[in-house]
């Protein structure tokens, strides 16, 4: 896949062939890792990512453990910068504006308003569900009580979760069982419109009703956000994902399409991986 | 939303620096307060040494700032610390340990969470309390067995310290034993070891530094506890180290000068800052020990 | 080869040591019953010897030459004072350096030093406050030997009580949520204010009882900067009839309190002057009791309202 940056004016394309419907001829390019390092203190956890996140698609990132798929998707929104004693060097470059997202120059915060996040483990606030929803919103100077009002049902409904709440929507969120948790995390982190959504093994706490709900909501997702998510569950990336990036120690070993990866890999270590050599 | 959201960006994060500084004043209060207590003691101390060599300070044998014929001997007020001190030890060391030893490895878990926040209310109880039960309660009971025991003493005043920092030394200690893990009384049992040889050779040696930090804390507490002695032990400042005589501490003096009327830049107002001082100068020994023990302490586990 | 210790020696070993154990467990008991039933026996007999002076003339009469027509109005009054001063200074800024040390501190040096200064100034005796009282607030800040300058004083005293209470409440509040309210954009100060001080005001809350109920019974400090013991007058009132309503006067004025009050009738020889101090020192005790048993109340309380 060739990629180019140095031209301002234009959004680079990828012409990539593909047999598969998942994947449409031409992708634009959401973000672009280029030549990503990142330390914690004087551990190098990631080296030298260069990797394209195509817009409006399922970007699934693989791996044994500690192979830094967290850490590297934690890059996107800056939450490394909660800790101490970190560090990033080369870029995350969003488009089309071709702000690097890990520049020193860039406010973490901003960046945290443009991309949003959905946890592992489902993490609402402990205030009623309309609330959980709305606090991304007030944040960002929405006041008005009948567009609040609006927003929430919306980002509610393109969760898959809005007919279970509706009459609920004062009620504290803890009352929800853990995929409707879930599913309000994805609702609260819609509501402000990210530009990318980015989901940290969503599932892996949830029964398997609940995650085949959530899978179902991801692909739909895919029409009107660019997602990127980390599983270590294989057979979930070859589910939901169009395009699948596989990690190993803190490099990108192969990226391909994610029929492509999962039938017919380029590298030995993916081969190995996906066929269960180590886990 | 979306860009014209961003302007407001910077007045929040403005508004974040501005109330990060507020925040730090805040905590710098504690600095500042440490600084403060240190400048007084100090610069006050400084024009009371003006006029009483160190030397005397610390060898005169007598402590009558007040008097025609002063004497600025800090000792007879060290010698009723002390000796009160001891008295309190004598009590809270052993019952302490004890009861420690009971609630962390014998008692049940019912019974410990009964017993806790009754000892937690013990050690709320005001002192100026137990000042009364010293003089109106516990000399009386004493003079029933020992008929020469002055009205004012050091050994009602020591008895009750003691008691008081019971319920200190007892939670501290059982902290420290409970925190030490589970595989090492395990090892000890499946040796077929009951539970009070358990406890003595394994538990109390493996909480030791944890243990040595409660005591070290509880001396320090007994020496700046002012108004038991201040009540029962009299205010009399001599050079003794018997428990049986009435004396006066570092503390009751402060006391008994700051009762009276003293101008402010005579010697006997500069007098209670250099006492002051040197009890200052006690406590922080002890609490330093007891600070690093804890450390290491909490570094074992 | 001939075992250790044969099967006899071995009961009889083991029957002598388990003997030990339920030996111990009856010394503990005991000792832990002996310490509170002496307590609980003094209490009593507090109770007990100044039951002749409760009553409402008690309550509002002022200290007199004459032990029964001696009240602790003053007493009781001055402290309500002392106590509102205290807590309003020493809340605000107790739960602001908490929720520097553990939202915003990094770790370097100069949080150690504030961590260091925090955990030293626990364990100051009293008395010490009472000595950087009179030089600094009573003297070189000429507050004078007033009502501000106690409440003050004690507000240093329950400080590091305040910062420790409250930054335990903010440490209970699990990673997660911070790190949800981040994730959306939140700054350092909308995540402490939106979501972790709304779930620790019942810790907080705690920690302040807990420090006024030790700041109600401190002798010692006050009596440093002069606190008197025959105060025949009330301080004056904060609330005038006259435009602002809110009369500060009463900061300034020389006052008395009630562990003051104790100790002055303690030291007097005679014994209807001891009834009154058992009787002060009765209520006194009653109230301190009362606070702690709210505070652990509302700890409790609260511990049971959220479950992450």
């Amino acid at each position: 896949m060739n990629t180019n940056v140095a031209d301002k004016t234009e959004t680079p394309s990828i012409a990539i062939a593909m047999e598969d419907r998942k994947a449409t001829s031409a992708n634009r390019a959401k973000a672009s890792a280029e030549k990503l390092d990142f330390w914690y203190g004087t551990n190098q956890a990631l080296k030298n990512i260069n990797l394209v996140i195509p817009e409006n698609q399922v970007s699934a990132l693989i791996g044994p453990s500690g192979c830094g798929k967290s850490t590297f998707l934690r890059c996107f929104n800056r939450m490394h910068d909660l800790q101490p004693d970190t560090r990033y060097s080369g870029s995350i470059v969003l488009h089309p504006e071709q702000v690097n997202l890990v520049s020193k120059d860039v406010d973490p915060i901003e960046v945290r308003m443009r991309i949003g996040m959905v946890f592992q483990k489902p993490n609402p606030f402990p205030k009623s569900v309309f609330e959980n929803v709305a606090y991304g919103l007030r944040l960002r100077g929405v006041g008005n009580r009948t567009e609040l009002a609006e927003r929430v049902e919306k980002a509610l409904r393109a969760a898959a979760i809005w007919d279970e709440v509706k009459d609920r929507l004062a009620d504290s969120a803890l009352a929800l069982s853990g995929g409707q948790m879930q599913r309000l995390c994805i609702a609260r982190a819609l509501a402000t419109e990210p530009e990318i959504l980015l989901f940290d093994e969503p599932t892996s706490a949830l029964d398997p009703i609940a995650t085949a709900k959530i899978e179902e909501l991801i692909s739909e997702l895919r029409n009107s956000v660019t997602i990127l998510i980390v599983t270590h569950n294989m057979q979930q990336a070859a589910r939901v994902s169009d395009f699948t990036a596989f990690m190993y120690l803190g490099e990108l070993v192969e990226v391909d399409a994610t029929s492509k990866i999962f039938t017919n890999p380029s590298k030995k270590a993916t081969e190995d991986y996906i066929t269960g050599r180590y886990g | 939303m979306g860009k014209g959201a961003f302007s407001s960006i910077s007045y929040r994060k403005n508004r974040d620096r501005a109330i990060e500084l507020v925040l730090l004043a805040c905590a710098l209060v504690a600095v500042f307060t440490t600084l403060a207590i240190v400048f007084i003691l100090i610069s006050e101390s400084a024009a009371f040494f003006e006029h009483v060599s160190i030397r005397d300070f610390l060898t005169d044998t007598q402590w009558t700032p007040l008097f025609d014929d002063a004497h600025f001997g800090i000792l007879p007020l060290v010698s009723g610390t002390l000796t009160v001190t001891f008295v309190a030890l004598l009590v809270a060391i052993p019952l302490g340990t004890i009861i420690a030893i009971y609630l962390s490895e014998f008692a049940t878990h019912r019974v410990r969470e009964s017993v806790k926040p009754v000892l937690e209310l013990l050690g709320a109880v005001p002192t100026v309390v137990y000042g009364y039960f010293a003089l109106l309660m516990v000399t009386p009971f004493l003079q029933q067995f020992m008929p020469n025991l002055p009205g004012f003493n050091m050994l009602s005043a020591g008895l009750v310290i003691g008691l008081m920092i019971v319920p200190y030394v007892a939670s501290v200690s059982e902290d420290a034993m409970r925190a030490v893990p589970r595989y090492m009384r395990e090892g000890s049992y499946a040796m077929g070891a009951t539970k009070l040889q358990t406890a003595l050779r394994v538990v109390v040696p493996g909480a030791f530094s944890g243990i040595a930090a409660a005591y070290i804390l509880g001396i320090s507490r007994a020496i700046g506890e002012t108004m038991v002695v201040a009540i029962a032990a009299g205010m009399q400042p001599t050079l003794t180290f018997n428990p049986t005589e009435p004396a006066a501490t570092i503390t009751a003096y402060i006391v008994q000068v700051s009762l009276g009327d003293l101008p402010h830049d005579s010697i006997g107002y500069q007098s209670i800052f250099a006492a002051g001082l040197v009890l200052m100068i006690m406590t922080l020994v002890f609490n330093l020990i007891g600070f690093f023990l804890t450390r290491r302490f909490r570094e074992a586990y | 080869m001939a075992a250790v210790m044969t099967i006899e020696e071995l009961r009889r070993g083991l029957s002598w040591r388990k003997n030990l154990d339920k030996l111990f467990v009856v010394v503990g008991l005991l000792i832990l019953m002996s310490c509170l039933g002496v307590l609980a026996l003094l209490f009593l007999d507090l109770v007990r010897d100044g039951a002749e002076r409760f009553g409402w003339d008690f309550f509002t009469q002022f200290p007199s030459r004459k032990a029964e027509r001696a009240g602790i109005l003053s007493a009781w009054v001055g402290t309500s004072m002392i106590m509102l001063v205290t807590a309003i200074v020493a809340l605000p800024v107790g739960v602001a350096a908490a929720i520097y040390l553990e939202e915003y501190a990094p770790k370097n040096w100069v949080t150690g030093i504030i961590e260091i200064n925090v955990t030293n100034l626990a364990g100051v005796p009293s008395i010490v406050y009472g000595l950087l009282a009179l030089g600094l607030f009573v003297y070189k800040f000429d507050l004078g030997q007033s009502v501000l300058a106690a409440g003050l004083t004690l507000a240093l005293l329950i400080l590091p009580i305040i910062i420790v209470g409250t930054r335990e409440a903010l440490r209970a509040v699990p990673k997660a949520i911070r790190e949800a309210a981040y994730g959306l954009g939140a700054t350092r100060w909308e995540v402490t204010k939106d979501h972790v001080l709304p779930y620790s005001t019942g810790g907080i809350l705690t920690g302040l009882i807990l420090g006024l109920s030790r700041a109600i019974g401190e002798t010692a400090p006050i009596i440093t900067i002069g606190a008197l013991s025959f105060i025949a007058f009330l301080p004056d009132s904060p609330i005038s009839s006259e435009f602002p309503f809110l009369n500060f006067e009463w900061l300034r004025s020389e006052f008395t309190a009630m562990p003051i009050q104790i100790f002055n009738w303690v030291s007097r020889p005679d014994q209807a002057f001891q009834q009154n101090a058992a009787a002060a020192a009765a209520i006194l005790l009653g109230m301190t009791l009362a606070m702690n048993a709210i505070a652990i109340w509302i700890r409790y309380r609260f511990r049971k309202k959220i479950n992450w």
